[in-house]
């Protein structure tokens, strides 16, 4: 096509789809991919992780995850370290499946851990809303959920990377619709197509963006027309309305963004963790060499972290990037070969 | 964790359904997907129904892949 051109995605399932498919191997060297902030387990801060961990470690309470987040190591020690010296860790595949967790342990208290963008928060919204309506007294949100177009236009906003596009998130956007990514042309004038996970899928989305790119269009585009609709999921996007309220979020790479996360508005809020366990969590830090936040933000590919392969391996992560199954480390050192 | 797999509608009971995906029938919820009917196909993610799959469209992105030499 005779057009280069660097290209972000900021979806995990995109990280791994695209690695697993050998992709970027067939692409012209003109023509960059690029992984961003798209993994919700890895722009967790580290705050939140060792906070979980202190829950895991109350006696009395049991803490309900996705299996994601098990093996993040926190500034100690991971829930599952927590787990193996008697903390309850418990990993579930729905959001729906606390409730019966919560009735099978009366005397504890389960806390659900509610990682996600914006296809998982409106699960998590339903969900509090039958907690609610139920009356079930020992089960709690702690509510960790992040909205992708604020962490893009902080990304942007920083202009560390150069990019021509995004290939947007499918299952985001079949919650969110294309609207919230205007932005994108109308602030940045870039393209952005949303794209679906098949390795067919993102190379049209390419072929879309190059495309552009060569008529010098900025478009929001739709490749999965499929399963995604331009108004998004309007039942979703209510539930997820009435349950939460924007706020301030804390993502590790991009630091403290305003109304990038998610809170319970009223009368949700009784079911906050953090306000039943108001808990001091001192001491948090990252491990010094560990670059998963310019990773995230897209500097630095996975490989030209020193520690890659080194002293961070899937096996013994020290960040993130690496553990999470959505997580470019993991995805670059399970698909790619060494350069 | 977006990781949607499109599950095929078997039955439906009120705000429930049971899907298939290879052979294997899993129990999902409709809040998000309440026009959905059997024989539908729907991406599942942890347990919910999020988008109902339009077949016109998965044939028009089927035609668009051919033309592009990506698919024979």
């Amino acid at each position: 096509m005779g057009v280069s051109a660097r290209f972000m995605e900021v979806c995990g399932t995109h990280t791994v789809s695209i690695a697993r498919s050998g992709l970027k191997k067939l692409l012209p060297d003109s023509v960059k991919l690029i992984s961003g902030p798209g993994c919700p387990v890895c722009v967790t801060s580290q705050e939140d992780i060792d906070y979980a961990v202190a829950l895991a470690r109350q006696p009395g309470v049991i803490v309900a995850t996705f299996g994601d987040m098990v093996r993040v190591p926190g500034t100690e020690t991971s829930l599952l370290e927590a787990r193996a010296s008697g903390g309850r860790v418990e990993v579930l595949y729905s959001p729906m499946d606390s409730l019966s967790l919560a009735r099978e342990n009366p005397k504890e208290e389960v806390v659900f851990l509610a990682v996600g963008f914006e296809t998982t928060a409106p699960l998590i919204a339903r969900t509090v809303q039958i907690v609610r309506a139920e009356g079930i007294p020992n089960l709690s949100f702690l509510v960790l959920h992040k909205l992708i177009p604020p962490a893009m236009r902080a990304l942007l906003t920083r202009k560390e990377v150069q990019l021509d596009g995004f290939i947007l998130p499918g299952h985001v956007c079949a919650v969110l619709g294309s609207r919230p990514f205007l932005f994108l042309k109308e602030e940045f004038h870039l393209p952005g197509v949303i794209t679906g996970f098949e390795p067919e899928d993102v190379l049209l989305a390419l072929f879309m963006l190059l495309k552009q790119k060569k008529e010098d269009r900025a478009e929001i585009e739709i490749q999965y027309r499929r399963a995604v609709k331009p108004e998004g999921n309007i039942q979703a996007l209510k539930t997820m309305e009435e349950v939460f309220e924007p706020q301030e979020a804390n993502w590790r790479g991009l630091g403290v963004i305003p109304d990038s996360g998610l809170g319970l508005r009223e009368p949700y809020s009784g079911f906050d963790a953090r306000r039943r366990f108001p808990l001091n969590i001192t001491g948090s830090r990252e491990y010094p060499e560990c670059r998963c936040g310019e990773v995230l933000r897209g500097v630095i590919s996975p490989r030209e972290c020193p520690l890659f392969g080194k002293a961070c391996t899937p096996d013994s992560p020290v960040g993130p990037c690496m553990v999470s199954s959505e997580g470019s480390c993991a995805a670059s050192y399970h698909y790619e070969e060494r350069p | 964790m977006c990781l949607g797999i499109p599950a095929k509608v078997v039955e439906i009971k009120e705000q429930e359904a049971l899907v298939e995906v290879a052979g294997l029938k899993q129990k999902i919820r409709l809040d998000f997907v309440p026009e959905v009917k059997v024989g539908d196909y729907v991406i599942v993610h942890a347990g919910f129904g999020i988008s109902i799959l339009e077949e016109s469209e998965a044939q028009e992105t089927l035609k668009l892949l051919k033309e592009a030499d990506v698919i024979p």
